[in-house]
């Protein structure tokens, strides 16, 4: 009986795989080339990829960034970029007509501007939310500058009024309807005789001013950066209030915040900037007359104040029922489960689309440039307008639309970031 | 509306809060009643908020040349800057006072009618319809003309009849854009309008072949024509198809402020008649023509209190500016590289018509 | 025995706000005073201002001669028509724009959505720098960028013009491509082409009652009929035979050049091209977007077992996850489409006269008349909206599951 069975005892010891299945050329295969289609539309696309950057790439890199006028790149070479004028204009895109020399002050507020952000997004950093609170003032001095004393004022009011609910409610125990009427009337009072003299009153001891710039100096990103970023924070808080009152169970008021948001949302932002602009001061008293830009603010308010109630109403909607019903058996009155409860979370639930809006916000501030403010698509025009860059066309608006891209597709990387950290930490 | 809430509820609820509602109502109103009240108490003529505030809020165009425009250290220059500036220099003695809000063709009535600007000094053209119903008020004639065509040399037209079917670059919301209708259909033509929003952007359009030629004032087109790379690659052509007497403008309403623009423009063209210019101002202070001392202050009357104006008001807008033939020389006479010719934008005296009432 | 007498509390003024049973409609009240208050402030200074201004408010301008032309129109206008007739234009426009930019931007939109998804790594990321770019730069940009490019690289009719043209008209000398516009040959209606839309119409209807027999066919008995060909055929041959037997009714005029532009043929401008193209590319990005996630949220199980029952990945795709996709979709559709439309105001930087241009801007700027003509503009916009949230909404409901 011979040993014709063969009984292995030790593994082979394992091959590397054929060529054709190792590394880059597997991943070629699967992806690239698995079937007839795929490679087709793969051939398509690299050769699409191809023709576009043919002629894109030498006209881009071969730019000239030193010249003075557009004949002077003609004379250089007429088929590469004039990229002179973003490299003679680039203050001007940046801060419009700001005064050279007070550009620290834009800077400064953009750098306190993501300091200020840190406690609301970061929860590490929360202790410091006071900061946030007083960055406001404080960006609103530095950009437009004057005397300190009188945001100083505003913000002494603010906290004044709110000494004075706490007060009434807590010591002398009127209801908390009677100390909030209390509270608005104290804040109307100040304004009225209190404001006046102390502002003057401080201005003549500690003087601490800033050159005084005009609105109208205001251009280019600086004021995209502004429109769109006032924009968001004072729509917040009405936002909210809009998204409570959607929600509410007072058909009165449920009325009015839904006629008003799908009012807002039906007409197009820039019918809204021609009110600022043209109907605005036929509904302010006679006389009284604000900036352009103060105007547009308003606007770009009120408008983003009735995308963001939307948002907020998801994030409210998506909250469980559970936690209203678990705060109302814990016996906490209506705003004090809000407080506590009921809006951190919903508020964290609707970040993502709360930067969303943001992006489609800052996106929009381009459309002032139709009623003759100058943001960077204002300032395209005026720089043509020019003798020396008249006829330049692509430079200008690659250049601006290259800014706008790095902005928005920031933001865009951070929210989506911002919605997986969240998708893991609730559930 | 009160009432249908008090039916509609049992009556012993709302005892106290019927006196309560009542109160705070009329609260809010009387607040808003004070407020209204106080706020129709302000508002003033033009020319007292004008001296308060320290400058003249002038509306000129976005660029314009010759008429309007900025030089490369930044400052406005321009024939209807300049008129603003003699404004300026009347009621404040300085030049400088003036704040300028550049207006594209679409927004500048609203600006003016909302009190953006005060005065309006944008190359308008006066019209029947623009007197009348957008309630504004013209002061006055600063350049008589008329509106006509730019084409291309090599499309070999020489007349505005030869552009039947051609497609032309307007500007929205201006009179040329409404005298390009009549003129066409007038002449059994027609033609395919490419709306634009600004000069810069029809002069933008047609170069880049958009449309084959493009109308305006002739004045913008003469202006326009030379700053081109190449001016002979480019024709005016001869036919003026309108009139279009261009002047300053105000609100209705405010005659006072209207009065000062109106006669800051008389004394100017007074100027050039008698012959008073910025130079030899001066020399004038012993001349035995009354007129020209009661235009200058330098005698006894007081001619220009009757406005609420300086007496040395009108010396120091010529001393300051130059008469109505210095600013047209300095900005689209020869001197400025556009050169217009005079033309009837001439002293009477001259042989045009520029005819200001008399001073006195 | 008495009654039990349960004690009744006294009315008190703090009841007002303390006592829940009150305190909601004291809020109402007061929100209802403060809102009447604001809005009785507004309208009182609106009417102190006209009155300062010696304007009124008055809509009879309306009705007056309106004196400037429109280049691009669907009904016959001329400068003698009114206002109101000229605002008409501009709705129309608007209306045009939107319902061409939505079809466009779907199309596209879906199909860059399932190209993201798809497994070949070129193309994905080929399609998400294409969502990403058009995304994250302002579509006014895109208007003014994608108008420049098409004046830019396109000839003038003048180069179309000599012996020996640079430029020359294409497929087969019919179309003409110009830096003004394009210009399509356009169907004359001759003799006897009633009966041949007539034909047309008819086969339409034929194809959609052979789908749905088909479809009842295949449900009763199992039967799988080729849908797709016969579908096509139905669409085409009878069409295609009765043009013959007719004696070619439609005949095409073609565009030729004449003076300064090309004459005859449909004229399709620049503007409306340019605008119509940024716009539709813009939202075909978000549509890309809103496909690939109503695509992701359909769990894997159901790719996996319809895979398990036999079905090619085309028909999974769609008898499966299309329809319970489109559940999810729809809802971000429409405000898409709203967003579309109201992007479509835009339209004035390059010159296509849409109602913002007419009635907001021309009419506005000529009359002087902002408040009214501000009015007009934002209650059209707003009955477009909510007519189409309307609409859409309808459908939706009708594949929501019920009782979800």
């Amino acid at each position: 009986m011979s040993n014709i069975s063969f009984v292995r005892e030790k593994e082979i010891p394992q091959s590397p795989p054929p060529i054709t299945e190792s590394n880059a050329i597997r991943w070629v295969r699967q992806n690239l080339f698995s079937g007839w289609l795929n490679s087709l539309l793969t051939i398509l696309s690299v050769y699409f990829i191809y023709v576009c950057l043919r002629d894109f790439i030498p006209w881009a890199y071969g730019g000239i960034w030193t010249a003075n006028s557009i004949r002077e790149c003609l004379d250089i070479n007429p088929d590469v970029a004039c990229f002179s004028v973003i490299g003679a204009r680039w203050r001007q895109l940046l801060f419009g007509f700001y005064p050279t020399e007070e550009y620290w002050r834009p800077i400064l507020t953009f750098v306190l501007l993501f300091i200020s952000i840190a406690p609301v997004l970061i929860p590490r950093f929360a202790r410091f939310f006071w900061f946030s609170l007083i960055y406001p003032g404080i960006a609103v001095w530095l950009l437009w500058g004057g005397s300190i004393w009188p945001v100083f004022s505003i913000y002494l009011a603010i906290s004044l009024t709110g000494l004075v609910f706490f007060l009434a409610k807590n010591k002398f125990k009127l209801s908390s309807g009677f100390s909030f009427t209390a509270a608005i009337l104290f804040f109307f009072l100040y304004f009225i005789f209190i404001a006046g003299p102390f502002i003057a009153l401080f201005k003549y001891i500690l003087p601490i001013n800033l050159v005084l710039i005009e609105s109208l100096q205001f251009g280019g990103f600086l004021l995209s950066m502004i429109v769109g970023f006032s924009g968001i924070a004072a729509s917040f808080p009405i936002g909210i209030l809009l998204a409570l009152g959607r929600q509410s169970d007072l058909p009165l008021v449920k009325m009015i915040c839904v006629g008003f948001i799908e009012f807002i949302r039906g007409v197009p932002l820039i019918t809204l900037l021609f009110v600022a602009s043209v109907l605005l001061n036929y509904f302010l008293p006679p006389g009284t007359s604000f900036d352009i830009i103060i105007r547009v603010i308003i606007m770009v308010t009120i408008f983003s104040a009735a995308y963001m109630a939307e948002v907020i109403r998801g994030g409210l909607a998506a909250l469980p029922v559970g936690q209203h019903e678990a705060s109302a058996a814990l016996g906490l009155s209506y705003w004090q489960s809000q407080r506590l409860i009921i809006m951190p979370q919903a508020l964290k639930i609707s970040i993502p689309g709360i930067v969303n809006t943001f992006i489609g916000l800052f996106k929009d501030t381009t459309l002032v440039s139709i009623i003759s403010l100058l943001d960077p698509v204002g300032l395209a025009s005026l720089i043509r307008a020019d003798q020396k860059w008249n006829g330049i066309y692509w430079e200008l608006y690659v250049a601006i639309g290259l800014m706008f891209f790095i902005c928005c597709f920031g933001m865009s990387q951070y929210s989506q970031y911002l919605e997986r950290k969240l998708k893991t930490d609730n559930s | 509306m009160i009432l249908t809430i008090m039916v509609g509820t049992p009556a012993r609820c709302w005892e106290g809060f019927y006196k309560e509602v009542i109160m705070k109502k009329s609260l809010f109103l009387s607040v808003a009643a004070i407020v209204g009240l106080t706020a129709g108490v302000a508002a003033a003529g033009t020319l007292d908020d004008t001296i308060a505030r320290g400058h003249v809020k002038c509306g000129v165009s976005t660029g314009s040349p010759g008429f309007s425009g900025v030089d490369d250290s930044g400052k406005n220059v321009g024939f209807d800057v300049d008129y603003c500036r003699a404004l300026a220099a009347a009621i404040f003695n300085d030049p400088m006072a003036v704040k300028f809000t550049p207006l594209s063709s679409s927004v500048r009535f609203t600006a003016l009618a909302s009190g953006e600007v005060d005065i309006l000094a944008r190359n308008t053209t006066w019209t029947y319809s623009r007197d009348t119903d957008l309630k504004q008020t013209f002061l006055g004639v600063t350049y008589y003309d008329g509106q006509g065509f730019m084409a291309k040399t090599s499309l070999g037209v020489s007349s505005t009849l030869e552009l039947d079917g051609a497609t032309i670059c307007i500007q929205v919301g201006t009179t040329t854009e409404l005298n390009l209708a009549d003129y066409f259909k007038a002449n059994g033509m027609s033609y395919e309008p490419l709306p634009t929003s600004d000069n810069a952007e029809s002069k933008q359009q047609y170069l880049a072949g958009a449309c084959d030629a493009y109308t305006t004032d002739a004045s913008a087109l003469h202006g326009t024509r030379i700053n081109m790379e190449n001016p002979s690659d480019h024709i005016v052509l001869p036919e003026i198809v309108s009139k279009e007497p261009l002047g300053p403008l105000v609100r209705h309403g405010d005659d006072e402020w209207a009065d000062v623009g109106r006669w800051v423009l008389n004394a100017l063209v007074i100027a050039e008649e008698k012959g008073i210019t910025s130079a030899n101002i001066d020399s004038f202070s012993d001349t035995k023509d009354a007129e020209i001392h009661r235009l200058l202050g330098t005698g006894d009357d007081d001619m220009m209190a009757m406005m609420g104006m300086p007496k040395d008001g009108m010396y120091n807008a010529i001393k300051h500016v130059g008469n109505y033939g210095e600013i047209f020389e300095r900005n689209l006479g020869a001197s400025s590289g556009i050169n217009i010719e005079r033309g009837v934008n001439n002293s009477w005296t001259n042989g045009g018509i520029l005819y200001s009432p008399p001073f006195r | 025995m008495s009654s039990v007498k349960l004690p009744v509390e006294k009315f008190r003024l703090g009841m007002l706000l303390g006592d829940t049973r009150y305190r909601s409609t004291t809020v109402q009240v007061i929100a209802f005073i403060i809102f009447v208050s604001v809005v009785f402030w507004l309208v009182d200074n609106t009417v102190k201002n006209l009155a300062l201004l010696g304007k009124d408010v008055d809509f009879s301008y309306l009705w007056m001669r309106a004196g400037y032309d429109i280049n691009q129109r669907l009904i016959p206008y001329t400068n003698d028509s009114t206002h109101g007739r000229a605002a008409l234009v501009g709705i129309l426009n608007t209306l045009l724009v939107a319902f061409i930019g939505c079809i466009i931007a779907t199309i596209i939109g879906v199909f860059v959505g399932i190209l993201r998804l798809s497994k070949n790594w070129i193309v994905a990321k080929l399609m998400s720098v294409y969502i990403e770019g058009f995304r994250n730069i302002p579509i006014l940009l895109w208007i003014v960028m994608i108008f420049a490019l098409l004046t830019e690289f396109t000839p003038a009719p003048r180069a179309f013009k000599g012996a020996d043209p640079e430029a020359s008209m294409i497929f087969f000398q019919s179309t003409a491509v110009t830096n003004r516009g394009a210009y399509f040959p356009s169907p004359v209606w001759g003799d006897g082409s009633v009966y041949l839309i007539l034909i047309f119409i008819l086969s339409l209807a034929a194809m959609f009652l052979f789908r749905r027999y088909a479809k009842n066919l295949q449900e009763e008995t199992g039967k799988n009929l080729p849908k797709f060909w016969i579908s096509l055929a139905i669409f085409f041959i009878p069409s295609i035979l009765f043009y013959f037997i007719l004696g070619g009714p439609v005949s095409l005029e073609y565009p030729y050049l004449k003076g300064f532009n090309f004459k005859d043929g449909i004229y399709v401008r620049n503007s409306f091209i340019a605008l119509t193209l940024a716009l539709s590319l813009y939202t075909s990005a978000f549509i890309g977007e809103i496909v690939r996630s109503g695509i992701l949220a359909i769990s894997k199980g159901q790719t996996e077992a319809a895979s398990s029952l036999g079905l090619r990945p085309s028909r999974i795709m769609n008898l499966i996850i299309l329809p319970q996709a489109l559940r999810v979709i729809v809802p971000p559709m429409i405000s898409n489409y709203l967003n579309l439309t109201k992007n479509s105001s835009l339209a004035i930087a390059v010159g296509y006269m849409d109602v913002r241009g007419t009635l907001g801007g021309i009419t506005l700027n000529q009359t002087g008349r902002e408040l009214e003509s501000m009015l007009l503009l934002m209650g059209f916009y707003l009955c477009v909206s909510l007519c189409v949230s309307a609409i859409i909404n309808y459908f939706n409901r009708s594949f929501q599951i019920k009782g979800l």
